[in-house]
């Protein structure tokens, strides 16, 4: 999968979840994750996590890593 | 045709055929009698319709009940004991206690002497007229004893009538010829009885006023528009309203003149846009005739738009594929085999593909054009025996922000209301749609409500005609820069809570109280404030606060949307922004109100209900959702994959990456219609095995191994659920012409992958659906047969169907107001593509055009054209007309260029209706945050002068012209 792509999208996701109040950002964008995209797309992101993460916002990589090991 | 009964029989079927001669009215009952039966109807009826309701057909020329009372012909007239003379039934209402005669020797011998003047100038040729047998002029005659005409003309000239083209060795001044200009009917004057029904049909039935009456007297006649005018260059819609109204063969479908009249009828459902009008096919065997709107159809109330009721050719078009096709490789020409060759050829493929790559390689695209059934059949092939969730529908790329803006707001992703509501809406917001041209019927519905005095508001960068058109001007138009909708409705938002306009008892009550109360913080922060914003958006403060204010304070408030809220990178955000405003002003849950998203396809809802999407099965339920696994897999006897599945860009990308290789694609044309189509184009090109299954060799077909010959919306049995939830039943009225439904062929390619389905007829899939689906669980052929239609949930609860939803309360429970935060689409302008372009449609062709452009329709609109303001046209040198190029980042191509105001300045505008232009290579790759929907209505791109089509379009004709080769059948 193309990570640009993915990266993308991840941030289009938390900085919708951002936005909202009651600081569950990360909570929320993993969750929307984890309901919405294939887990190829999933995997393809916690490569690029394992590569370093280039060019995900904090909250997307919070929810990124949350998302890879949920509490 | 002859409508009378026996009287006194009343009991007319559900669906009866018979024209009251005047609308229907509401009121307190009013009872009289007529010739001697009691007969008891609503106050403000007229005689003439309560005593068609009693069973007795006064004669009648210009009444029909599709239009108000006229009182010109003078024919149905009737006596009234204690009233003086003979008024005109249609005009006089009714009286408790009223003695009406409709039958004496006054009344006979003046009917009849005003039928021998209807007749004394006009031509007695009924055994070669077009309307022989449909004729309400020959019906009159005969149903007034007319036996003589003793006006004739003398021998000797100056002859005073307008069917003779010539008497006495003169030609005659007064006989004019036929204007056949439009494609699909023709006006001959000189059969016409000046009626006025024609002309009353196009003001009040369709509103576009584009027919007149020129003319005093004896030289009255119907014109559209000045005397240079013909029918096809006046304003006229070709909507056919004023062909339907007609009652002789003045204006006459040109099909029945070509076939004849038709002799049997099917009631069945448009296949065009979301608005789903119902329709009587009529025929002559299996050969359809005409198509008419069905005045039963609760959608459309017995109008329709050109689309619907004339551009049907392409059903018969010499373009239908009726041979299975298959091919090794997509630089090979297409073979024609048998069904049972190329049904193996795919599964065998399909199967050998998901051998080497794992059961997630492959997938499918349902199609919104389709029936409920069959796509609910694609999406259970693709769980059920692909083994995966990687199903998607075309709702993708237009309507999912919709899915999940209002499911997240009101717990159910559909639109609220039925549209007869708009009846009863006395302020209008639409918003990102132009109903005029993608939804004409519904504005057809609109405009008689805003001609009655409900407010308008457009929000949309583009003057579309909504915002000036006759008898109709919006009290604001929002016209915001494309990709500021976010924060135009917050905005709007912020003056209805800063100014205390909120509804905080309804909000109380049916919303979350503490969540409204941090939306409330949210949007008034004055950074939300049209004041703030107004730089951005480009709409004057003072405009939107004023339109702010009237759709809280105006009364029943209702929202129409389209395309241009959800195809944005926030356009799921922008849903939520219009539940919120719906919400915090109480307009939602009672007729007049509510939130309705206006559908582009046919079937785009239920293909969303069917469970196309790859998160959800049938009925909106997560598939990571173990009861409601459980529920398809007891009944499909197989295991459903748990992990959402991959959305159609999403297998676009997996194809690039190598790990998504089959795709069968129902009745979709992704290559058009998608954006980025480089992207497309590679993606398909990786794949190993594309099955496309079409009317047509279309775009997406260029990149298919295995073609399946689909059939039209004709040549089926199955339902379609339009934009407002209503489920509608589609008739066969003929054959399929390849030989079999698409859902056979489905379930043929199921079945040679081992499914074992043993389906007979579309109405056990319905079944299957009903009983796999709690919002669907009273729904059957049956049930459809005796209410015409339903509107989902149809269930225990509501076993005739839901008009209004979120009545009692929210199906979430309570209502969420949800923090609308705008964020600027990545698409920026900057110095090399200073413009933005936004696409839209054009009343005359649908979507990709496969159809409409196989059809006479392409007289009014032949190409793409790029609409620029005079301003950037002029800095750029270009003139009306000049081919132009367009170009983004993503690519370009280039089309002919039209200079109007309608856009702004820094806005360009197209149309995606035919793949030489296709606009979609210069759209992006960005979509919607949280469904992937593609950013279709924000592209940044410059345009400069070509000298004609780009090196890219020259190489797509040449691959596409060698991707369609069909090599002869083999003897």
């Amino acid at each position: 999968m193309d990570t640009g792509r993915l990266v993308r999208m991840a941030n289009q996701i938390a900085t919708f979840f951002a936005s909202q109040p009651g600081g569950r950002g990360a909570e929320e964008t993993a969750a929307h994750l984890r309901a919405f995209w294939d887990p190829r797309m999933r995997e393809a992101l916690f490569a690029h996590l394992d590569a370093g993460g280039e060019g995900l916002s904090p909250l997307a990589r919070e929810a990124a890593e949350r998302l890879r090991h949920p509490a | 045709m002859k409508d009378f009964v026996i009287p006194g029989q009343t009991g007319a079927p559900a669906f009866s055929d018979r024209d009251h001669g005047t609308p229907a009215r509401a009121g307190a009952p009013v009872t009289l009698t007529i010739d001697g039966f009691p007969v008891t109807v609503p106050e403000g009826t007229s005689v003439l319709r309560a005593a068609a309701l009693a069973g007795i057909g006064i004669p009648k020329l210009c009444a029909t009940e599709s239009l108000e009372a006229w009182g010109s012909c003078r024919l149905c007239l009737v006596e009234i004991e204690g009233r003086r003379g003979t008024p005109a039934s249609c005009t006089t209402p009714v009286a408790e206690g009223m003695v009406v005669r409709t039958q004496t020797d006054t009344l006979r011998r003046l009917r009849r002497g005003v039928m021998e003047l209807y007749i004394s100038d006009h031509p007695l040729d009924c055994l070669t007229c077009a309307a022989n047998g449909d004729c309400e002029l020959q019906d009159m005659a005969g149903a007034v004893g007319l036996r003589d005409v003793r006006y004739e003309a003398p021998p000797e000239a100056p002859l005073a009538n307008h069917f003779l083209r010539a008497h006495a060795g003169a030609p005659n001044p007064d006989w004019r010829p036929v204007d056949d200009s439009n494609p699909y009917f023709a006006y001959d004057p000189s059969k016409c009885i000046v009626c006025s029904r024609c002309v009353r049909a196009c003001e009040e039935v369709q509103g576009t006023f584009a027919l007149t009456i020129e003319g005093r007297g004896f030289a009255s006649r119907v014109s559209a528009g000045t005397a240079a005018d013909d029918f096809l260059h006046s304003d006229c819609v070709s909507c056919g309203a004023c062909v339907q109204a007609c009652p002789t063969a003045t204006l006459t479908e040109k099909s029945v003149i070509a076939i004849g009249t038709p002799e049997r009828k099917v009631v069945t459902t448009c296949a065009y846009c979301g608005v789903g009008c119902s329709f009587e096919a009529e025929l002559r065997g299996d050969q359809v005739v005409r198509m008419t709107p069905w005045k039963h159809g609760k959608a459309n109330r017995g109008h329709s738009c050109v689309k619907g009721r004339f551009a049907w050719g392409y059903a018969t078009h010499p373009d239908r594929i009726l041979s299975p096709m298959i091919r090794e490789a997509i630089d090979q020409p297409w073979r024609q085999v048998s069904w049972d060759e190329a049904i193996g050829f795919a599964a065998a493929r399909l199967r050998a593909i998901q051998a080497e790559h794992g059961p997630r390689s492959i997938g499918g695209i349902t199609s919104s054009r389709c029936t409920n059934e069959e796509t609910y059949l694609v999406q259970k092939m693709i769980r059920s025996v692909f083994g995966n969730n990687n199903t998607d529908t075309c709702a993708r790329v237009c309507h999912s922000p919709t899915g999940y803006g209002l499911k997240q707001t009101f717990g159910t992703s559909a639109g609220t209301q039925d549209f007869d509501s708009v009846e009863q809406a006395d302020v209008v917001i639409v918003m990102g749609a132009n109903p005029t041209d993608g939804h004409p019927v519904f504005a057809s519905r609109l405009k008689r409500r805003l001609r009655q005095g409900a407010r308008l508001i457009v929000i949309d960068p583009r003057r579309i005609d909504l915002v000036r058109t006759p008898h109709v001007e919006a009290a604001h138009h929002l016209a915001l820069r494309p990709g500021t909708n976010v924060a135009v409705v917050t905005a709007m938002a912020h003056v209805i809570v800063t100014e205390g306009l909120a509804n905080e008892a309804f909000l109380r009550e049916r919303c979350d109280w503490d969540e409204y109360l941090a939306y409330a913080e949210f949007v008034s922060d004055p950074r939300h404030s049209p004041e703030a914003t107004e730089a951005l958006t480009g709409v004057p403060a003072s405009e939107l606060r004023a339109a702010a204010r009237l759709y809280a304070t105006g009364g029943n408030g209702a929202i129409y949307y389209g395309l241009g809220v959800t195809e944005h990178s926030q356009g799921s955000t922008t849903v939520m922004g219009i539940a919120n405003l719906a919400m915090l002003t109480g307009n939602i849950g009672r007729p007049g109100v509510g939130v309705n998203p206006l559908r582009g396809q046919n079937n785009v809802q239920g293909s969303c209900d069917m469970g196309s999407f790859p998160h959800e099965l049938p009925g909106y339920r997560h598939v990571s959702d173990p009861a409601a696994r459980a529920i398809f897999e007891s009944v499909w006897g197989t295991p459903i994959d748990p992990e959402p599945g991959l959305r159609i860009p999403n297998m676009l990308d997996a194809a690039i990456a190598g790990t998504f290789k089959g795709i069968y694609i129902q009745g979709e044309d992704i290559l058009q219609s998608d954006p980025d189509t480089r992207h497309v184009a590679a993606g398909l090109a990786a794949m190993d095995c594309v099955i496309v299954q079409d009317l047509f060799l279309n775009e997406t077909a260029n990149y298919a191994h295995v073609f399946l010959p689909g059939c039209t919306f004709l040549e089926k049995d199955g339902t379609f659920t339009n934009a407002e939830r209503r489920i509608n039943r589609v008739r066969k009225v003929m054959q399929p012409l390849s030989g079999l439904a698409d859902w056979e062929v489905t379930m043929r390619l199921a079945n040679a992958m081992g499914a074992g389905w043993t389906y007979t007829h579309p109405s056990q899939i319905m079944d299957e659906i009903a009983a796999t689906t709690p919002s669907f669980a009273g729904v059957s052929y049956e049930r459809l047969e005796e209410l015409g239609s339903v509107q989902w949930p149809c269930n225990e609860a509501a076993p005739e169907g839901t008009p209004i939803m979120h009545v009692e309360g929210f199906v979430r429970g309570k209502g969420r107001l949800i923090v609308t935060e705008y964020v600027p689409t990545d698409e920026r302008t900057g110095p090399r593509f200073p413009l933005l372009l936004t696409t839209g449609r054009i009343l005359s062709q649908y979507n990709v055009g496969a159809q409409t452009r196989r059809t006479a329709n392409t007289v009014w609109h032949m190409e793409d054209v790029l609409e620029i303001h005079p301003h950037d046209a002029e800095v750029r040198g270009i003139k009306e007309g000049d081919w132009v190029r367009l170009a983004s980042r993503s690519g370009e191509t280039s089309l002919r260029a039209t200079l109007t105001d309608r856009v702004a300045p820094g806005v360009v505008y197209t149309t995606f209706h035919h793949p030489v232009t296709q606009a979609n290579v210069v759209t992006t790759d960005f979509s919607d945050w949280a469904t992937n929907c593609p950013e279709y209505k924000v592209t940044a791109v410059q345009v400069s002068l070509s000298n004609g089509p780009s090196d890219w379009q020259r190489d797509y004709a040449a691959q596409a012209e060698a991707a369609r080769r069909i090599l002869p059948a083999a003897e």
